[in-house]
């Protein structure tokens, strides 16, 4: 018998025991009718080959793996950023299910969120009484300051029209007329969570500019985007604004403290966040500034069109990244980027420096959102390295098209393929085929470190299986130092898992690198 | 932290009240048909339990009310993501958008054995993907396509089913026509599952979709070779039921095998094709997920003749209890042998109960969960001398709350379709020493500096079920209660000028 009292073994260690590997293999064997191991093997090598590769590349229909989400979770994420916002999707409930668990599994945070709770009925009639009904319960049960409105495929295909569907349920009294409830419809089957993102960051802003006039006021508006790192990439956003010295500025969408509430004895279902009155007179901002260009474009245009000067970046980690971003700052507001940050850039070229002779020359197969995918590519530019493999399952051909200035700008770009709308299983495929040193991409990635033996780096939403990465910052100088530091890292460990045989490897096996 | 502290039933019905009073009117009167206190009952105490009380009569199993944010979950989760997702060797496709099929991704913790990928694909994500286009064209191409793709690419799956998201049932396409055909072309077993979220209520409906799937689309196919090669024995049982959560099915087998009896399905953690298509000519079926799972065993009850049993095996009493039970079912030998199991692991039962009981002893717990879990647990918390203060269903029915009774004692606050206001109020009042619900819940919980543990998931533990799964439960329940970081919360000058104060 393997278990005790002493020592409780968990699942890991239980099923290797040998009671427990004879059952399973007894399972196996009379009971399950697998395939013969011999040609489970068979096959298992030819999903590596490069026969299946262009099999697998030559897909039209099927999605295996794919690296995206849908739309309301986007919304639920944007909407989170405002103080006291409850967001409320319309459809069925399940999907707020979904979006609550998958946002607290990353964050290991609360994640409140309400649906309509639409069945069969609804999608006969539509679903207005369980906006009347829903938002009156919302208002009354969690006291929020702004309900943010946004949709689930099902509300979509029978065509709800929140923008009617929210006048009537104000007019029945379910919240007072002049209660904030902006909303934004978000297909599922349309786009991924960053257009979700963009949808609702659009919808909060012409809720509270449409109507009015707008005063040049010389801030500027900074809009972070989708981002799993959000809470420590927004607060170290906000030390270098402080660092430069700029005051006037908004940062539409601040989730920086929502996703990270303390341990006190409190449960905040609401904090900090964008102040409403902010968001109204984030109008009169001479600029706005999105961080990930492809998370905003609807958002940037509307921005545009009410006069305001617009710049989008791709997601600032990395050295030029992260100087584009100070002059970016420096140019719309006038002030002078600091000595502080000089410093702070020389000490991370520095750190490169002393690492360069480990980075040089390392390939890497990057995944995850697109403007991500540009950034991180980048920075694995700036450091020697070789991207071989940058793959986002929803970016498009203008993505695809920048990626390929981006690497046609460094010869250690040369070869590196991009790879618009496809998925993991993919990667899996070409990872088996062009093998590289290193994978970046989010905890899914996991099974493909396991089928092909590439060493992970989790720097992307979501990480379900290693905590609190997200505490810490991937922007500016200071992010790219925890960036390089994860991959130097990695390419140590790997080096001394290579070498730790005693007496066979272990003359590599260095004190000193 | 100071917080009132309900306890007893009369505190409890004016918790209710209190709760009830922040509602609308209209949400108000919905509402308080859910929520109530166990009452006595002339009934016999349950025989393993010694329990007995009432807690049917509230209503369930009828729609959310909405905006209130109800912690339940859709039809297409009761299908893909509990009965279908875990069959190892079949391709589960989520048809439809994205999103569904990847929030479902992995999170369940059905455990198996098998080349992911090449022979196995419980943890992968299949996905038609929709488009604007297939919502307005239909998407019935794109999954024929898409069937297609998948017998080239992953050649040794032994079938497919078709898990419907939302759209599907609102745009009229017609899967079974699809799968009657890709069935002809390939040859597999094709699977076509009307579980679309908006279906039903909550998950419940869409068990009870997936059953009759596999009635449908499944049962009595003669060309089967699986069923062929089969000779049924007269000890040969189906665990229905059990989807293997951190193992929990392998962990139950041992136990049934020990006693002699061939587990030839298990249903549907790490199960393949063939233990469904042969599960009608086993002897018995022993069905732990009572709720996700009774119609199949109805169904074969009615038409094959199978008797089926419910059993409980978590915590030790209930272990015994149920061992001996399914015993009874069958010949001396293994009613012999089922004593043997027991007094062999009697030993463990007695360290574990002896190291973990006194760190445990009289704390009270709160659960909200779903499935057979809010009062099939309840005994393993019994064992180590700890007290259910409160319990609530996601999704059961009447038959669940009438069970209920027999697990938990009068005075029990019980809560259906629980809220997350309602929630949050019970467990700020009551305070108990520990909550068992699910990750939406887990970081409010702790926020409040209640210890808490998932009781989905295990909260990446597990497994809990049988007596090698006891000892992992009792060892994660003090841990999560003794751990010291729950002693942290306070800051020492914050507590600091009210001691001045005092003097």
């Amino acid at each position: 018998m393997p278990q005790s009292a002493d020592k409780v073994l968990d699942h890991a260690p239980l099923f290797q025991q040998p009671e427990y590997k004879e059952m399973l293999e007894n399972k196996k064997v009379k009971y399950e009718c697998g395939h013969p191991d011999e040609m489970v093997k068979e096959i298992g090598d030819w999903t590596k080959s490069w026969e299946y590769r262009e099999k697998n590349l030559a897909r039209e229909a099927l999605t295996v793996n794919p690296a995206k989400a849908c739309q309301p979770l986007g919304a639920v994420f944007a909407a989170a950023g405002y103080e006291q916002t409850m967001s409320f999707v319309h459809g069925s409930q399940g999907c707020v299910a979904y979006y609550r668990s998958h946002l607290s599994r990353h964050f290991k945070e609360p994640s409140s969120c309400v649906s309509s709770s639409m069945t069969e009925d609804a999608a006969v009639f539509g679903g207005l009484v369980n906006m009347v009904d829903g938002l009156a319960n919302t208002k009354a049960l969690y006291d929020p300051k702004m309900i943010a409105v946004s949709t689930t495929c099902m509300a979509e295909v029978i065509g709800d029209d929140l923008s009617s569907f929210i006048a009537q349920a104000k007019q029945k009294g379910s919240v007072a007329e002049d209660f904030d409830v902006p909303f934004a419809h978000t297909p599922a089957f349309v786009g991924s969570h960053v257009d979700g993102y963009d949808n609702m960051q659009k919808g909060i802003l012409s809720h509270f500019w449409e109507k009015a006039e707008r005063t040049v006021d010389g801030s500027i508006n900074i809009i972070p985007g989708f981002d799993g790192f959000a809470v420590a990439n927004i607060r170290e956003m906000k030390r270098l604004l402080a660092e430069m010295g700029v005051e006037h500025y908004t940062i539409l969408g601040d989730v920086s403290d929502v996703y990270d509430t303390p341990s006190d004895g409190e449960f905040r279902m609401y904090a900090g966040g964008t102040k409403l009155e902010d968001a109204k007179a984030a109008l009169n901002a001479k600029a706005t500034l999105s961080l990930q260009e492809y998370n905003t474009p609807k958002t940037l245009e509307y921005c545009a069109d009410k006069g305001q000067e617009t710049a989008a970046l791709h997601y600032p980690v990395g050295i030029q990244a992260t100087d584009e971003f100070l002059m970016k700052i420096s140019e719309l507001t006038g002030k002078e980027v600091p000595e502080s940050l000089r410093m702070e850039r020389g000490r991370l070229v520095d750190a490169m420096a002393d690492s360069q002779a480990w980075l040089h020359d390392k390939t890497y197969a990057i995944y995850g959102d697109p403007d991500f995918v540009y950034g991180m590519a980048r920075f694995i530019l700036e450091m020697g390295g070789q991207p071989k493999h940058c793959l986002a399952t929803n970016g498009g051909k203008k993505w695809a098209k920048k990626m390929e200035e981006l690497l046609a700008s460094s010869p250690f770009g040369a070869g590196c393929q991009v790879w618009p709308q496809k998925d993991l299983w993919h990667m899996r495929s070409l990872l088996s085929t062009e093998p590289v040193d290193m994978l970046i991409g989010n905890s899914y990635g996991k099974y493909l470190e396991r089928d092909t033996g590439t060493p992970l780096i989790r720097l992307m939403f979501p990480i379900f299986d290693r905590h609190h990465h997200h505490r810490f910052p991937t922007f500016g100088y200071q992010g790219a130092l925890t960036v390089l530091v994860k991959i130097l890292d990695t390419i140590f460990d790997k080096l001394d898992d290579d070498t730790i045989i005693p007496g066979e490897t272990d003359y590599s096996y260095d004190l000193t690198r | 932290m100071a917080k009132d502290h309900v306890g007893g039933s009369e505190d409890y019905e004016a918790l209710i009240e209190e709760v009830l009073a922040a509602y609308p009117a209209k949400s108000a009167k919905r509402r308080a048909k859910h929520l109530t206190v166990a009452k006595a009952t002339e009934e016999e105490p349950d025989a393993t339990t010694g329990i007995a009380s009432k807690c049917d009569t509230q209503k369930s199993n009828i729609k959310s009310v909405p905006g209130v944010m109800t912690i339940r979950g859709c039809a297409y989760a009761g299908s893909k993501g509990v009965v279908w997702g875990p069959v190892k060797d079949m391709v589960h496709i989520s048809h439809g958008p994205v999103g569904c099929g990847q929030y479902s991704w992995s999170q369940r913790r059905n455990y198996y054995i098998g080349k992911t990928g090449v022979d196995s694909f419980v943890t992968m994500q299949f996905t038609t993907d929709f488009q604007e286009k297939d919502i307005v064209f239909g998407g019935d191409k794109k999954l024929a396509k898409t069937i297609d793709e998948i017998q080239e690419l992953f050649p040794l799956n032994n079938g497919v089913t078709i898990q419907s998201e939302c759209p599907i049932g609102l745009i009229g396409d017609d899967i079974e026509a699809v799968a009657k055909q890709k069935n002809k072309e390939h040859g597999k077993t094709m699977v076509p599952v009307r579980c679309e979220g908006f279906r039903g209520v909550s998950q419940s409906l869409g068990h009870h979709i997936a059953n009759d799937a596999v009635r449908d689309w499944v049962f009595d196919k003669e060309d089967s070779e699986a069923v062929k090669a089969y000779e049924p024995g007269q000890y040969d049982v189906n665990v229905i039921g059990d989807y293997n959560i951190g193992g929990d099915a392998w962990a139950s087998r041992i136990l049934l095998e020990e006693m002699g009896l061939n587990v030839v399905g298990n249903w549907s953690g790490d199960a393949t094709l063939a233990e469904i298509e042969r599960a009608p000519k086993a002897k018995l079926n022993l069905i732990h997920c009572y709720r996700s799972m009774n119609y199949i065993c109805r169904h074969m009850e009615e038409k094959y003749g199978i008797e089926w049993m419910e059993y409980n095996f978590f915590g030790p009493s209930q272990i015994a209890a149920s061992l001996r039970a399914i015993a009874s079912k069958f010949d001396a030998t293994i009613q012999e042998n089922a004593e043997k199991v027991i007094a062999k692991y009697q030993p463990l039962v007695d360290e574990v109960i002896a190291k973990y009981r006194p760190r445990l002893e009289g704390k009270s717990v709160m659960l909200y969960v779903g499935g057979l879990r809010p009062r099939h647990v309840v005994t393993a918390y019994d064992d180590l001398g700890m007290v259910i203060a409160g319990t609530g269903y996601e999704f059961g029915h009447g038959d669940d709350y009438k069970r209920t009774g027999h697990y938990v004692k009068e005075g029990t606050l019980i809560y259906d379709d629980v809220t997350g206001y309602e929630l949050e109020k019970f467990i700020e009042k009551i305070r108990p020493d520990l909550v068992g619900s699910g990750i939406k819940e887990k970081y409010p919980v702790q926020k409040m500096g209640i210890p808490f543990r998932q009781m989905h998931s295990w909260d990446y533990s597990g497994p809990y079920h049988g007596y090698d799964g006891f000892a992992i439960f009792a060892r994660d329940m003090d841990m999560a209660i003794n751990n010291p970081v729950w002693g942290l919360y306070d800051a020492p000058w914050k507590s600091a000028p009210e001691a001045i104060a005092a003097e």
